[in-house]
């Protein structure tokens, strides 16, 4: 379980200080997919890499199973189980698809073991295991490599930031299935969604939307998802939804 | 099956780090350890003599000889050694077969430890090679490790090399000079890794005439200087007629190191193709933070990141 208490994040822009992050609090129990969207520049990507580390809180605190882990390390969190896949996946020169998901489990895998996990986000294994994470890979296929690899990771919080971002229809269907079938095992885990696809609002438990910083609305998928897909767009959807609406 | 020939484990390691070797290998080869060799055999296609003017061998493949190879590796273990020496290869007409040099100098003393290999390639028509060399440095002494090969390649029509050209780690000092001439339809492509650390130096020069038609060139070097070692990549391709050729120096640099890339292309024949390609940086931190997520520390990561780069 992931709580967040009163987290802020303030960047100086300009000189300026700017309140990216306002004075949220989340808490993210097991067993649950949660999706975050809301409009551009909303923080929900910031929300990520705080959690994942990556970014260091203003204020505020953050608890994963019970431990503070605010001043933990990255490296720190992945191994308390902690996920992240990057809206932009990295490419690196030398460094192959294979060894990226060995690193990820921390062990050597087998060829079949790899095919297994390339296999779910719709990559045929041999053409890729052996492939170098660099330019030469489309960014559609980068993404697809991206959320094996974290998959692999089997993390107890799995934060993805717009997976659907640079993926094709056709494989944005096999996404789907891939989060369907997580949650088939999510006892102890739980997924946090960065995203604006309504496909994949479509299967959250708990929606939350953040803007500006704060969380505009948050509650059950029953609740939060048609006010949503009833208007034009998500952004307009968030307005005039009050915080903490009972429904 | 473990070496008969009488070698300590020291020079068994550096045999194993520079040419892979355990055991004694398949086909011809020479075994050169502190300025005499210690192993050699000839096969009914190869043919190793030595040189009677110079320190050295001629190695002669004939004609049509396919799938075989050669292993000249050369290592030194005693410090203060310094040695010239000259290897021909004559690759006949048709031929396809594997070359693997390297050298490996392990000095605990406080004598520098110097071994200059000069390596003529006589590839014929039609001929292929693929040339391994790595270059390894190890011991505590003093005393340097001083390595400066000079490779030569010199192409008849349509042959191809492939020259794969490693020093990863433990030489103080290099001058690496490649230089290559092909004519019609040779195809030389070479690919280098070279990591320099603490407070190392590294040289490595090519000089590569594209004199035939349809000839092409692609070398691509990547290199990684840490500590306060310094390296230059200096390559030059010409294109004296309708040809391709491409150089590429991929470079890292960490803490205090320092690279010069120096790309060079001159085009004497309107139909000449030439591109040069350098980069230098340091590791991204991004690819460091991508790493860290999966449970890497932040020392790791950077291993990872370079062990590929430079695999």
């Amino acid at each position: 379980m992931l709580e967040i208490k009163n987290l802020s994040f303030n960047v100086n822009d300009e000189s300026q200080e700017k309140e990216i992050i306002k004075d949220i609090s989340l808490t993210i129990p097991d067993g649950k997919l949660f999706v975050i969207t809301g409009p551009n520049g909303g923080g929900k990507s910031t929300l990520a890499k705080l959690i994942a580390g990556i970014e260091k809180p203003t204020s505020g605190q953050i608890f994963f199973n019970g431990t503070d882990i605010t001043d933990a390390s990255i490296t720190e969190r992945a191994e308390m189980g902690i996920g992240f896949a990057f809206q932009q996946p990295v490419r690196f020169k030398g460094l192959r698809v294979a060894d990226l998901i060995n690193l990820a489990t921390g062990k050597q895998l087998t060829v079949s073991e790899i095919c297994d996990y390339l296999s779910l986000v719709g990559l045929c294994a041999k053409e890729y295991i052996d492939r170098e994470v660099n330019a030469s890979l489309s960014g559609g296929e980068l993404k697809r490599i991206e959320i094996a690899t974290v998959l692999a990771r089997k993390s107890l919080l799995t934060v993805f930031d717009e997976p659907e971002a640079g993926i094709d229809l056709w494989s944005f269907s096999n996404l789907i299935d891939v989060f369907q079938q997580q949650r088939k095992d999510m006892s102890n885990r739980s997924i946090m969604i960065i995203s604006h696809q309504e496909r994949i609002l479509n299967i959250a438990d708990e929606i939350i939307i953040l803007k500006n910083g704060s969380i505009e609305k948050q509650g059950e998928k029953s609740c939060v998802f048609p006010e949503l897909i009833n208007t034009p767009s998500s952004i307009k959807g968030c307005r005039g939804i009050v915080k903490g609406a009972d429904c | 099956m473990d070496f008969n020939l009488n070698l300590n484990s020291t020079q068994k390691s550096l045999l194993k780090e520079i040419a892979d070797l355990s055991n004694i290998p398949d086909g011809a080869f020479n075994i050169r350890s502190n300025s005499q060799s210690v192993g050699r055999q000839s096969v009914k296609n190869i043919q190793i003599v030595s040189k009677t003017d110079v320190s050295g061998m001629d190695i002669f493949i004939k004609p049509d000889t396919k799938g075989e190879s050669v292993h000249i590796p050369v290592i030194i273990t005693e410090s203060g050694i310094k040695e010239e020496v000259y290897n021909d290869f004559f690759v006949g007409d048709n031929a396809d077969v594997e070359i693997v040099a390297g050298c490996g100098i392990d000095n605990c003393g406080n004598h520098n430890s110097q071994h200059d290999g000069i390596h003529r390639f006589y590839i014929g028509k039609n001929a292929h090679v693929r040339y391994v060399e790595k270059h390894y440095g190890s011991g505590e002494g003093k005393g340097k490790r001083i390595l400066n090969p000079v490779t030569e390649v010199y192409m008849e029509e349509n042959s191809s090399a492939e020259m794969e050209m490693v020093q990863i780690k433990g030489v103080d000092d290099t001058t690496r000079t490649t230089i290559a001439k092909l004519k019609d339809g040779a195809k030389l492509i070479v690919r280098e890794r070279l990591m320099t650390h603490n407070n190392q130096n590294a040289v490595s020069i090519y000089d590569v005439a594209l004199d035939g038609k349809n000839s092409s060139a692609d070398i691509v070097s990547r290199a990684v200087a840490s500590g306060n070692s310094y390296q230059k990549f200096e390559a030059k391709i010409v294109g004296n007629a309708p040809c391709k050729g491409h150089t590429e120096c991929d470079s890292i640099i960490m803490d205090n190191g320092k690279i010069l890339a120096v790309p060079a292309l001159e085009a004497n024949n309107v139909d000449a193709s030439l591109v040069h390609e350098a980069a230098i940086g340091k590791i991204a931190g991004e690819q460091i933070i991508k790493l860290m997520t999966l449970g890497l520390t932040e020392s790791q990561a950077e291993e990872q990141i370079i062990n590929g780069f430079l695999r």
